[in-house]
């Protein structure tokens, strides 16, 4: 099927492809070039080739502590993201081997949780966090992203475990394997890669989730989103320490993103596109 | 092979992330229709009571309300059609024979994985900015006088920044869907005759059907939500121009003290949300049971 295109197309297709895929990319691009450049340079006007000197970063760290937000980021969305499967693994599996007629259902309930807009319940949330002192804590932050994420965790579980053939259980269960063994040396092993990729999705979720976790903090649990917002005003216009804090912020999720593009698909479709 | 023991088990296993998500879903909403009924400001929290139908009237009569409904639903569409028609055009262009297509991929896809307050702020300060954004230097560079993107196009500005976080999703759904068309009905329909442009309107949009609904729905859910790139950007303004609906809330509640407010506001958000969603799940229900 592989049919010979003539070089000269592909060159056409490649430069097209490279001038589009560019233009998407600038924005992170310029932002990167940025934080290599001094707060005078930034505003100098168009400038692709930056002097090249951290003192932004430095900046970042040592005037605002870049460290705690850093930190707060990678314990809540972590952290977030492990209660979830704590919860989801054994109901996605339940759903996946045993099914029953409502099953369908409950998936469904579960998605249509999603539905409902965050800020329905932002004044209740508001309130229950502030009586229970729970206003910038991260505990709480991270319970709050585990129930927004679950929905989503079960669905993808489900439709990784749906994948493994019951047919390999009753040939295990022939050669004499226990319910456990069953689970320990034939399931477990097939479910881990999408265990592995649905938590890989759902950090990139958890860490980019910018509606509580700006509300719900102020400084102590603030993650990365919330110090982030925190250089909007207009007072505070240093664009190369805003572009040296922004690399920062995103650059792990970035490198996690391209590693995860395989599963990226599958996961946000629950399955529906492969 | 389902015995009682393994159903009562499945059971059992099922029943925390049920048991989460339905106090989840039921005790926050319950208080806010709860107290959307109640005349409460945090200002005064002593004085709270039963205030019937008034919050709602009182949002109702708010001409920032039909501002603030009519502003979503701009969004939500602005930003569906760029970034379905846009990732169309994107997968099109990535299924193209490419040097270098691992990278262009990686880059395509990369503003996705850009934390909402991030891109917001690096399009209003870097490219935006009407006293030296990119957008400005390129506007002089032509002699032209630059826009003050925020002030004189609010909305669009929004629709903009969020069209480029999403068009990298629609882009690689779309692409993967493509991937999966069958090479050889493309060949046989190119040996029928079929020029590119039937092609692409009887074999290949119909087989996307099915993505492009998915891109819709999924987006659709996040979009209606829209919250931070108002906040860094706009602040909803100038006036309530570029406010949605959750921005509104936002304002009501934690701005205005007014719980009863924002509470009758989130109830109106839950209704409009699930009138979306009906009609969205009908027609996925149909294209994805296929």
């Amino acid at each position: 099927m592989a049919r010979t295109v003539s070089d000269s197309t592909k060159l056409g297709w490649t430069i097209a492809a490279w001038i589009v895929a560019l233009l998407i990319f600038f924005p992170i691009l310029y932002t990167i070039i940025t934080s290599f450049k001094s707060e005078t340079e930034a505003i100098a006007g168009f400038n692709l080739v930056p002097s090249g000197t951290l003192e932004s970063y430095a900046e970042v760290q040592s005037q605002y502590n870049y460290f705690k937000p850093f930190m707060n980021s990678v314990i809540l969305s972590v952290g977030s993201t492990i209660l979830a499967l704590i919860v989801a693994i054994p109901a996605a599996w339940s759903m996946a081997f045993s099914p029953t007629n409502r099953t369908k259902d409950i998936l469904m309930w579960m998605l249509s949780t999603k539905m409902m807009p965050a800020v329905a319940v932002l004044v209740p949330m508001y309130l229950i966090f502030r009586d229970w002192n729970l206003l910038d804590n991260r505990g709480g932050l991270t319970v709050m992203l585990m129930l927004i994420n679950l929905p989503i965790v079960v669905w993808m579980l489900y439709t990784y475990f749906r994948e493994i053939p019951g047919e390999i259980l009753e040939a295990a269960r022939m050669d004499g394997a226990s319910l456990w063994g069953e689970i320990v040396y034939v399931l477990t092993p097939m479910a881990v890669p999408g265990i592995a990729s649905t938590l890989l999705l759902n950090i990139i979720l958890a860490w980019n989730e910018a509606f509580w976790t700006i509300r719900l903090t102020t400084t102590n649990a603030a993650p990365l989103t919330a110090f982030i917002v925190s250089f909007s005003s207009p007072q505070g216009l240093f664009w190369a320490k805003l572009s040296a804090a922004s690399t920062l912020a995103i650059a792990p999720i970035l490198v996690l993103g391209w590693f995860s593009q395989k599963q990226l698909v599958r996961g946000l479709t629950f399955g529906a596109v492969k | 092979m389902a015995t009682r023991q393994t159903r009562t088990l499945a059971r059992f296993m099922m029943a925390p992330s049920v048991f989460l998500l339905l106090i989840w879903m039921i005790v926050p909403l319950a208080m806010t229709l709860w107290f959307s009924f109640q005349n409460y400001n945090l200002l005064n929290p002593g004085n709270v009571s039963f205030g019937g139908l008034f919050n709602y009237k009182f949002f109702y009569t708010d001409p920032a309300f039909f501002q603030s409904i009519w502003n979503t639903l701009v969004i939500v569409v602005g930003v569906l059609l760029i970034t379905v028609i846009g990732g169309i055009a994107m997968g099109l262009l990535l299924d193209q024979p490419i040097f270098g297509q691992g990278i262009v991929r990686i880059l395509v896809i990369s503003p996705f994985f850009v934390m909402p307050p991030v891109a917001a702020l690096v399009w209003k300060n870097m490219l935006m900015h009407p006293g030296y954004g990119v957008f400005a230097d390129i506007a002089r560079f032509f002699g032209l006088q630059p826009i003050d993107w925020f002030a004189q196009y609010p909305l669009f500005s929004i629709i903009l920044i969020v069209a480029w976080q999403w068009l990298p999703f629609a882009t690689l759904i779309l692409l993967t869907s493509l991937q999966s068309l069958d090479g050889e009905q493309k060949e046989a329909a190119e040996m029928d005759g079929a020029g590119p442009v039937s092609r692409f309107i009887y074999l290949t949009l119909p087989h996307m059907a099915r993505a492009i609904t998915v891109v819709i729905l999924i987006q659709t859910i996040f979009l209606l939500g829209i919250y931070a790139e108002i906040l860094v950007t706009t602040n909803g303004g100038p006036g309530y121009a570029s406010t949605n609906l959750p921005f509104l809330i936002y304002r009501t509640a934690l701005l205005g003290y007014d719980v009863g407010g924002a509470s009758a506001g989130g109830i109106i958000a839950v209704v409009l949300a699930n009138i979306v969603a009906f009609f969205l799940m009908r027609a996925v229900g149909k294209n994805l049971d296929k």
